[in-house]
């Protein structure tokens, strides 16, 4: 049993990472908290893997599995064809994680800390410098500068430097881009891809929705279960009903009237709009401007494309 | 070895850039080995006392000027009234009362025989305990005194005597700052060692960095390795400024070899610092490790026969006292600064601090856990 499963792991070199039945809880004084439960997926090479989901679903405990921080109740995972529990040792030397709160020396200059992190890994500034130097390079003026007294989108480059300082195979980024303004959560994904050039595979986890249509994959997670792996695609392409968004002067009373409504299979706030489902799924632009028009004639109706957070909403209905 | 070697220097980096530690490094050790054994001193003086004299006689004159004279006593007050003399206790500004009967001069001479009474303020145990000695010893020279007066000596002494006398070997003058500074030193670099070490680890722990150190294929042993030499060292240096401090201000010479103290400390420092490592890993946060090493702290130094001789201690106290590893230091600065005993003479402290090193280290050893 266990060879077969240390052969497909092993044997399937597109996969990076395996995951099987992997189960976590956690005790506190008075009740047993399930942080994962029976986890599966499998995550193929120099992919962008994403894991979608609110806060605690699960995320950052399947990373500590995943880092060989945790040891799970039950279940199997292979990181790079090694099992996490026995084979950890292996694993430390391959995987980069960028843990979800910022974690390098705060006292010591980035410089210091990269050059730190490098001897850890046994390797040098220099011999990776390939890898990471379009994410270096922005941060090296402040190379003399304390960690700690970096901003908040600095601080994030220099980790994700660190956590690549030796040439991983498997990047895990926990939350990278919470707390950090749009323009460096953009340009933080620019550099991932980058980084896909370079044939390593990044699972990172993250709660922003709007994030999951940059991934090649996502899984969306929920209070300790995948409830949807596929590609961002895939995913808003399964919403099949028709889905309206609807807008008016005064949208708390909107959201009050809509839902007060027969005809309607959900509504929720998205943005300056409302998003709406109907429990006919054939109904028309005119046929949903007249049910709508009861409440109120001066409202914006539109029929729009799902995206990965209607579909997650609706998954979260199920 | 590179990766021990840059683990030490990120650990004096961060040592060096924290003016708080740096601070508490030299301080420390001059604060404490200027100001306690200068205030912490069982020599009790100025014990105030309230004289009661009903007698007004050249005789009862005479005792309370010599009990003036002693220096060791504050004439609070003189009076004749025994009520305001114990308000004075009862307000704590008395010590001591001491009463003098009526007829104490005349009881004295015709029936060789007076009493006197005294009340002594047990609120401060030590003071009343010490004060009332000293006043009986005073009395009782009164008393010889005024009998070496009346009685015409004969040639033979009519009562045979024994008169003892002692010297005091090693500290001949009872000087107390020579026997508290190295014990002070002791706490010193046990403190140094145990708290700062265990801070240290801990903060890595409540920051996070942590983290990003276990996912590294860092050895532990390595990881361990490079947080306690810095301290070590750190100890060492602790020491060094301490002896330094103490030859300077208290002119405290070691009539032994100082390496002596040197080689008890480097193995003293590993156990001390394993015990820093142990509450590392039994604490989430720096202010659980802080309480747990100041918990320890307090146990370690009022058991470590620094304030109080371990051999007053009931039995019990007595065998805990073997299970504290700042007994034998201090035990070992005592032997080595006073007396000169050599390597040979603490063979079996060496042999208990070692045993501490190596259950202590072993213990947080198996307790560090690079995953949970």
């Amino acid at each position: 049993m266990t060879y077969n499963k240390q052969r497909t792991a092993t044997n399937d070199s597109m996969i990076a990472v395996k995951v099987h039945n992997i189960k976590k809880t956690f005790k506190t004084e008075k009740s047993i908290v399930t942080a994962l439960e029976d986890i599966s997926f499998e995550v193929n090479r120099g992919e962008v893997f994403g894991l979608i989901g609110p806060d605690g679903a699960g995320k950052t405990t399947l990373f500590r599995i995943l880092t060989t921080l945790m040891i799970a109740d039950a279940g199997d995972a292979w990181v790079d064809g090694f099992e996490v529990v026995n084979k950890y040792k292996e694993i430390r030397k391959r995987v980069g994680y960028m843990p979800g709160r910022f974690s390098l020396y705060q006292d010591l200059t980035v410089e210091e800390n990269l050059a730190f992190f490098a001897t850890l890994f046994n390797t040098t500034l220099e011999e990776n410098y390939d890898l990471i130097k379009t994410i270096y390079q922005q941060i090296e003026p402040f190379k003399k500068r304390r960690a700690g007294a970096l901003s908040g989108g600095m601080k994030q480059k220099l980790a994700l430097s660190c956590a690549l300082i030796h040439r991983p195979s498997v990047l895990f980024l926990d939350e990278p881009t919470t707390g950090v303004d749009a323009v460096s959560r953009k340009e933080f994904w620019e550099l991932l891809r980058q980084l896909q050039i370079h044939g390593i595979t990044i699972i990172v986890s993250t709660p922003y929705m709007d994030e999951a249509s940059l991934c090649d994959r996502v899984a969306l997670m929920q209070e300790g279960r995948i409830m949807q792996i596929n590609s961002p695609r895939g995913i808003t392409e399964s919403f099949k009903k028709p889905l309206w968004s609807v807008r008016s002067g005064n949208m708390y009373q909107l959201m009050l009237d809509i839902l007060a409504l027969d005809a309607i299979d959900t509504c929720y706030p998205f943005g300056q709009y409302h998003h709406v489902v109907f429990k006919d799924e054939t109904y028309s632009l005119e046929n949903a401007k007249q049910i709508l028009s009861t409440i109120s004639s001066d409202l914006e109706v539109k029929q729009i494309p799902a995206t990965i957070e209607d579909c997650f909403m609706e998954l979260m209905r199920k | 070895m590179r990766i021990l070697r840059i683990l030490l220097e990120k650990e004096f980096r961060q040592i060096f850039r924290n003016p708080a530690i740096l601070r508490i490094i030299f301080m420390m050790p001059a604060v404490q080995l200027l100001i306690l054994p200068l205030a912490a001193d069982y020599e009790i003086k100025n014990v105030n006392i309230c004289v009661v004299d009903f007698d007004h006689s050249t005789y009862s004159t005479r005792l309370v000027n010599k009990i003036k004279a002693s220096g060791y006593f504050n004439l609070v007050d003189y009076t004749e009234s025994y009520d305001k003399a114990l308000d004075y206790v009862e307000h704590d500004q008395a010590d001591l009362l001491l009463q003098i009967p009526p007829l104490f001069e005349r009881q004295l001479i015709k029936e060789d025989n007076a009493s006197l009474f005294m009340v002594l303020n047990a609120i401060n145990g030590v003071k009343a305990n010490l004060g009332g000695a000293y006043l009986r010893s005073i009395i009782n020279d009164f008393n010889s005194d005024v009998r070496l007066e009346w009685i015409q000596l004969p040639r033979l002494n009519p009562q045979p005597m024994i008169q003892v006398s002692s010297i005091n070997w090693f500290n001949p003058q009872m000087n107390y700052q020579i026997f508290m500074v190295p014990g002070i030193l002791v706490i010193l670099v046990t403190m140094v060692g145990s708290f700062l070490a265990a801070l240290n680890i801990v903060k890595e722990k409540e920051v996070g960095t942590i983290e990003q150190i276990n996912v590294t294929p860092i050895h532990k042993y390595v990881f361990i390795l490079g947080k306690l030499i810095p301290f070590w060292i750190l100890g060492l240096v602790i020491l060094t400024i301490g002896l330094i401090l103490s030859r300077i201000f208290y002119g405290i010479n070691p009539v032994g070899n100082v390496l002596t103290i040197y080689v008890f400390a480097a193995i003293y420092l590993m156990g001390i610092l394993g015990l820093g490592l142990l509450v590392s890993t039994y604490s989430q946060t720096q202010q659980q490790a802080m309480l747990i090493s100041f918990f320890l702290m307090m146990i370690f130094i009022l058991l470590g026969g620094l304030y109080t001789s371990i051999d007053s201690m009931p039995m019990w106290a007595q065998i805990f006292t073997k299970f504290n590893p700042v007994t034998y230091f201090i035990d070992v600065m005592r032997m080595v600064v006073l007396k000169g005993s050599s390597l040979y003479d603490i063979r079996f402290h060496l042999l208990a601090a070692a045993a501490f090193g190596v259950v202590l280290n072993s213990w947080a050893v198996i307790n560090y856990k690079k995953r949970n």
